[in-house]
């Protein structure tokens, strides 16, 4: 299936808009760089994935969603969290394990939550998440409401039974649900073409009758009309969508992994990234003018500043007491 | 007090729960138009129609799941396993999910969900179909797991386990759908997590659950008459929580204990029960704690090794001649 590229020209109605995207990407650039010092620190333990040099795939699919629509997604999930509307905070509070982080420091880096934004996780199982995530969107059509649930995983989820099992179910039932492939090309060190029998993901619909499309994720504006296209399906005609969207992972699978050397080359990974899907938004909108340099010193530096309180606000909360050990094994 | 199976009480229970709550449907394998494998569904498409009895293809994992994802919605799902055997193709949405969600997520969201199924040993079904998992999920914190012996438990427990803001895992007993008791009228609520003494008696106690009620019974009666040895038989009930606080009185009591199970040994059940009572009741014990068990081999086909691998009256009967020093 071939890529749809935006070639609309930009609105300068919208400009407001399109920096509002800017500035999440930007948020989670740095906010991930900095997980990335806290980790090399110790501050943070564990698994930590971060989602370096896929941005414009959480921010422009998230933006074409409702406050009241359902986000889950994979262990690689920082990114999805802030874009939907969590607190730096609350975020950089979770991996550094603390009592103020959003799961109160229980579910650190890969379990990320927030009932309130309906944003259903943070799963660390591969796959796992995509069930879930059509359990959302069958709870809205048994209520029917017109809320879509929206699922983001790895391209490497395709190849498990939960993918297929899921998208079964979602075009049969015609459930509002959206299934988000964040195609970085790796699961982990295996390319997709080692890992895929049939290596066109969007392909794979076909077999469950569902729309597909592919998109370029490197485009902020791209994957955003994707998305709009793709809850116009889920909010009015009532059937899910498959996107199987493009990007790269800039750094290494985990915090233990180096970026290249075995399984991709130093050459590709900067080649992708003069992709950087930050720079291809702002050179679009200081060519139509819609923003000055300037503009983006100052948005990078509230950003700077924004990320550096949240670390500051990690540090200086507390642990959690000892008696949350015990706390929400089971609900009253 | 109406007479009714096993089945009908579990039907009874699932057709007072969909009327009393919207937000309750049932969801498997052959719910709705087949009336259900075992027909416990029988009847609730008709008054509940197809949004709210929900055919499933076969895809354990998904149904499961997605029955996960509906909970954390708001809505209280009851997933059907067709057997329970079948059940460990969604034990990652399971343990993974639906028990650790509350955790997880720092108590934001809880998974009100029932995964119910037949269980157990059944006949002569061999190795795939007939086997007992009671302890790989009374393993795992976040789970509550459930096993009725008798139609009156069935449905009182199954009210209660729907009712509950957490996954229950409720083993309903494979060869137990046909048996009759009495049941009470009305709304009937048996809460999780207490044991009943189905037999009071001051010589032994006899703990069990679900199918297990049955050969135990018998094996105290007879041991009665034969012997004169009065047996108390405690059901547990719910597997987890478990009444420890009722083991131990009646153990206290009768100072000697046999545990009965139709699990495999190794890491069973029986070998839980036995640590939480020697810990809190070790001062009044007079023998070591025996179990009862199903034989350590996969279920063999042919009805004779069958029969041999289950737990029968006799092999309850020589257990209490053991712990009582009659022998």
């Amino acid at each position: 299936m071939t890529q749809v590229h935006t070639n609309a020209g930009l609105d300068s109605a919208r400009t407001d808009f399109y920096r509002q995207l800017l500035r999440q990407m930007l948020l989670i650039r740095r906010f991930e760089e900095k997980a990335g010092e806290a980790y090399a620190l110790g501050q943070i333990g564990g698994f930590c994935h971060l989602y370096i040099g896929q941005e414009a795939v959480a921010v422009g699919a998230i933006a074409a969603l409702r406050d009241d629509d359902y986000v889950t997604s994979s262990y690689r999930e920082h990114g999805h969290a802030l874009a939907r509307g969590m607190s730096s905070r609350s975020v950089m509070a979770e991996l550094f394990g603390k009592a103020t982080g959003c799961s109160k420091g229980k579910g650190g880096s890969m379990h990320l939550f927030d009932a309130e934004l309906n944003f259903f996780g943070g799963h660390g199982i591969v796959g796992g998440q995509i069930p879930i995530a059509a359990g959302a969107a069958f709870a809205v059509k048994y209520r029917g409401g017109d809320q879509v649930s929206l699922c983001f995983f790895g391209e490497a989820a395709v190849n498990i039974g939960s993918f297929h099992e899921t998208l079964n179910m979602a075009s049969l039932w015609k459930l509002p649900a959206i299934f988000l492939v964040e195609n970085n090309r790796y699961g982990m060190g295996t390319a997709l073409e080692r890992a895929s029998a049939v290596a066109d993901i969007a392909e794979r619909a076909t077999s469950y009758d569902m729309d597909a499309e592919v998109v370029d994720g490197m485009d902020v504006l791209a994957t955003f009309e994707a998305m709009e296209r793709a809850v116009h399906r889920a909010r009015t005609d009532k059937t899910p969508t498959l996107l199987d969207v493009n990007t790269y992972r800039f750094v290494g699978h985990s915090m233990s992994d180096a970026s290249h050397g075995t399984y991709r080359t130093l050459e590709e990974v900067e080649e992708n990234k003069k992709n950087d899907p930050i720079g291809k938004l702002c050179a679009r909108l200081l060519d139509d003018d819609l923003v000055t340099h300037k503009d983006i010193e100052e948005i990078d530096a509230e950003i700077i500043a924004e990320v550096e309180d949240a670390v500051a606000f990690a540090e200086s909360s507390p642990e959690p007491e000892p008696e949350e050990l015990f706390t929400d094994v089971y609900k009253d | 007090m109406p007479v009714l199976t096993y089945r009908d009480a579990l039907n009874d229970a699932l057709r007072e729960e969909m009327e009393r709550d919207p937000d309750v449907f049932l969801m498997g394998e052959e719910v709705a138009e087949y009336d259900g494998a075992y027909k416990v569904s029988r009847g609730l498409l008709e008054v509940f129609g197809d949004k709210r009895v929900v055919d499933t293809p076969i895809t354990e994992l998904g149904f499961a799941g997605l029955g996960v994802g509906a909970a954390m919605a708001g809505l209280r799902p009851v997933i059907e396993f067709m057997t329970f055997n079948f059940a460990l193709l969604a034990i990652d949405q399971i343990v993974n999910n639906a028990a650790k969600m509350s955790y997880m997520s720092g108590g934001q969201f809880g998974v009100p969900i029932v995964f119910r199924g037949p269980s157990g040993a059944a006949l002569q079904l061999a190795s795939q179909h007939s086997q007992s998992f009671d302890s790989w999920y009374a393993n795992v914190p976040g789970l509550k797991v459930v096993a009725p012996a008798t139609p009156a438990d069935a449905k009182g427990l199954l009210k209660a386990s729907i009712r509950d803001n957490n996954p229950v895992i409720f083993l309903e007993g494979e060869m137990l759908y046909n048996t009759k008791g009495e049941v009470p009228d009305g709304d009937h609520v048996v809460p999780l997590g207490q044991a009943e003494a189905k037999r009071e008696g001051s010589d032994v106690t006899l703990v069990c659950y679900s199918k297990s009620l049955i050969p135990t019974l018998k094996a105290a009666d007879t041991l009665q008459n034969d012997s004169g040895i009065s047996a108390e038989v405690v059901d547990i009930r719910t597997i987890r929580p478990l009444d420890t606080a009722m083991l131990v009185e009646s153990v206290r009591k009768t100072n000697r204990c046999v545990i009965v199970e139709e699990g495999w040994p190794f890491s069973g059940i029986g070998a839980q029960l036995v640590d939480s009572i020697q810990q809190e009741a070790f001062d009044d014990l007079d023998a070591p704690l025996l179990r009862v068990t199903g034989a350590d081999v996969p279920m063999p086909y042919n009805k004779k090794l069958e029969r041999a691998t289950k737990p029968t009256p006799q092999k309850v009967i020589d257990a209490v001649h053991r712990v009582t020093y009659t022998a």
